[in-house]
């Protein structure tokens, strides 16, 4: 993942004054979050799937080495071919070496966000391959030369017009010149110019939501079926997933999916659900002649020893994306890495090294929404906790915060000397708000008093007054 | 029931009336209420920063004034929530420490749900002529089940009427330090939270944690907007005519 350029405060600035990206937040978050909460409240046994999927991902990580050995051997049994990455360097490698060995031009991609993770399209467009997004909203944002904003709905901060505006420059070449303006019509036209690249794709790249270690299959969900073109059309497929999608058996995907599509979209089932086992077989009637897996460690075998071993559950359905208030104020870009929103705050430093992306972990109110709603149950705000504890401990937190929270720390534990400052300070701050029940300036707490008033204390400190009351009664 | 009223450091600066309500309420339920001198604060703020060491010193000075109450009962669900769900975790390896943790922690409540869930409080004799909301506050909700209780306890309550907002569980972005260091993000949140209560109607806006509602206070004051901030517990315990959350005037 590349590092911004750019600083987290001017990013959500920017975020925050665009109105096209507010007006689209709004529309999208809110819709998820109430049809999630439609089909939650209709499926009794909700919170037992949550619970049964949580223990088998627990299960899984407990014995990781076995699971994923037991899978690689399904899939050369199948006649695939299986590739260890360690990092995104060899991932991008890996993936280089079986396009040039597969002699291809153009490549066509299912969404995949372990593909962004390791930055593996300016990786092929840098050799020379032309490479087509097939999800629409993965085709969108590749047309605007932005990264995806939301790990499941890759262009939620586009708007309609935004999207009409990019298919006239793009596809007015390829002789598509009407303006279009309702979502249908756009639907359409960008299925007819990838009906011919999924034809013409020498190799077709998508990811593993589960890759299923009985079968040696990999599966994933679409809602528009490009995956199935992606992989089956192409005479290579290759398959990209971190190492810790592996589930034990197809029962046990049939859990994830019951939760993914409920938890992601607020869909009872995504449409298209397509589990793909090795290359063509003889009496297939389609599908690729090669067919292999690269598995991304990335920093997940760093994880599963240490504290933050829970995240590696994340399913990535992007639930706590759409119920977190700070993502849906500033949207995905602001983030400024690949994986924004909960999960992304606590991937990011783990994956690129906690020196980096220190506003992340802290741009967070601990509102434990995330929690409630993650399909896994991964403690995100605990782990977000225990990101700004490292941070603070590798002498990462700025000085000014340091200070601060040491000086109230030192009074804090010093019960005598807290109540005697404060019996001085606090009526002194009362009367400074007397007039008008509110100070509208502070000096060092701007953070605040830029745009809120700060409510005047009443007077005395409540022990003051107590001990007065104590002291008036028999 | 001997009860140790964990007074928390912003009713104890900023006010005072929302622990005298407590008090009262506690009192009026048939406890006697003490407050130990030893108290400052939970220590929240360090922890939440990451600084441990610090938070872990202040949680034993906690530990220490609370001990021998029936039970610690606090008007915040966010304080609270600190004494219950992270000292225990915060002492993982001393063991003797931990088990001083775990005991105050099985003592610990919010002030509602320990005078409806334990007290079997049902009633309030208060009077309040006014359209309210109340807002969720978000370690009370999910750290500490406060949703049923407040409502149940304002439902008693003589002349008020209680309407829903929407979004009544989200944020309010206050957020502890969260909301100094990052405000633009922080002022787009209680935005959120302030266009939902305006459009719900109410008059007034109530809650059980007092750094949602400086920040929810200090931004309608700053837009002049016409709505009352009360701690719930001020209303319930008949204060709820005294100058609101940011209002001039003598308590």
């Amino acid at each position: 993942m590349q590092a911004p350029s750019t600083t987290f405060p001017q990013r959500v600035s920017v975020a925050i004054h665009d109105k096209r990206l507010q007006a689209a937040l709004d529309h999208a978050s809110g819709g998820f979050v109430r049809k999630r909460a439609a089909l939650v409240a209709a499926q009794p046994e909700f919170e037992a799937l949550r619970e049964r999927a949580r223990s088998i991902k627990d299960h899984v990580l407990a014995n990781l080495d076995g699971y994923l050995e037991r899978y690689e051997a399904q899939v050369v049994r199948q006649g695939g071919h299986v590739h260890w990455a360690s990092t995104a360097e060899e991932a991008r490698d890996i993936i280089l070496a079986i396009c040039r060995d597969a002699k291809a031009k153009t490549i066509t991609k299912g969404k995949s966000m372990v593909s962004e993770e390791i930055g593996i399209n300016d990786a092929l467009e840098a050799a020379g391959y032309e490479v087509i997004e097939t999800d629409l909203g993965e085709y969108i944002i590749q047309l605007a030369k932005e990264p995806p904003s939301h790990i499941i709905v890759p262009a939620v901060h586009k708007t309609r017009e935004q999207v009409g505006d990019l298919f006239d420059e793009h596809h007015r070449p390829l002789g598509y010149t009407k303006h279009l303006t309702e979502v249908s019509e756009m639907v359409n036209e960008a299925r007819q110019v990838l009906r011919g690249h999924y034809f013409r794709a020498d190799v077709g790249i998508t990811g593993g939501n589960f890759l299923i270690a009985e079968t040696g299959s990999s599966l994933i969900v679409t809602n528009e079926g490009n995956g199935d073109l992606t992989q089956t059309l192409a005479r290579v497929h290759i398959v990209t997933s971190g190492i810790e999608r592996v589930v034990p058996t197809l029962d046990d995907a049939v859990t994830f999916l019951r939760l993914l599509a409920r938890s992601a979209t607020g869909q009872e089932t995504e449409t298209y659900t397509t589990l793909s086992t090795g290359p063509r077989r003889t009496d297939d009637l389609d599908g690729p002649q090669e067919y292999h897996v690269v598995l991304v460690d990335n920093g997940r075998s760093k994880m599963l020893g240490g504290p933050f071993r829970e995240m590696l559950r994340c399913i990535r359905c992007g639930a706590c994306l759409n119920h977190c208030p700070v993502y849906t104020s500033i949207g995905g870009h602001a983030y400024g890495w690949v994986y924004p929103g909960p999960m992304g705050s606590v991937l990011t430093p783990l994956i690129n090294g906690i020196d980096k992306a220190y506003d992340l972990p802290n741009a967070c109110t601990l509102n434990g929404r995330c929690q409630t709603v993650c399909p896994v149950k991964i403690p995100l705000p605990g782990l977000l906790r225990e990101l700004r504890r490292q941070q603070f401990e590798s002498g990462l937190t700025p000085l000014p915060i340091r200070l601060a929270l040491q000086a109230w720390a030192a009074l804090a534990q010093r019960a005598g000397l807290y109540h005697l400052a404060m019996r001085i300070g606090i009526p002194l701050l009362s009367r400074l708000g007397r007039r008008r029940g509110v100070l509208s300036w502070l000096p060092l707490a701007t953070g605040w008093t830029d745009t809120r008033d700060l409510p005047a204390p009443q007077g005395q400190t409540f022990q003051q007054a107590w001990s007065a009351r104590k002291g008036a009664r028999p | 029931m001997r009860v140790g009223l964990f007074v928390t450091c912003l009713a104890d600066l900023m006010r005072p009336s929302v622990a005298f309500a407590a008090v009262k309420l506690l009192e009026d339920a048939g406890c006697t209420v003490e407050v130990p001198a030893g108290q400052t604060c939970c220590g929240q703020p360090a922890l939440n920063s990451g600084d441990s060491s610090d938070a872990r010193a202040i949680a034993r000075k906690v530990i220490a004034a609370f001990e021998g109450f029936d039970a610690v009962v606090g008007p915040s669900g966010s304080c609270m929530g600190t004494l219950r769900q992270d000292y225990p975790a915060m002492f993982a390896d001393e063991p003797a420490w931990r088990a001083r943790a775990e005991e105050l922690s099985r003592r610990s409540h919010e002030l509602l749900s320990f005078l409806v869930d334990v007290l079997k409080v049902e009633h309030v004799e208060a009077r309040f002529e006014g359209k309210v909301t109340y807002h969720d506050s978000c370690a009370g909700l999910r750290e500490m089940g406060v949703k049923t209780q407040p409502r149940k306890l304002l439902a008693s309550v003589k002349g008020l009427e209680l309407v829903e907002m929407d979004g009544t569980e989200e944020c309010c972005g206050f957020g502890g330090t969260f909301c100094v260091k990052y405000p633009e993000i922080s002022t787009k949140m209680v935005d959120d939270k302030i266009a939902h209560i305006v459009a719900s109607g109410a008059d007034t806006v109530l809650g059980g944690d007092l750094g949602c509602l400086l920040n929810i206070a200090g931004r309608i004051k700053r837009r002049d907007l016409p709505v009352r901030v009360i701690h719930t517990a001020e209303l319930l315990a008949g204060m709820g005519l005294q100058p609101s959350i940011g209002e001039a005037g003598k308590a």
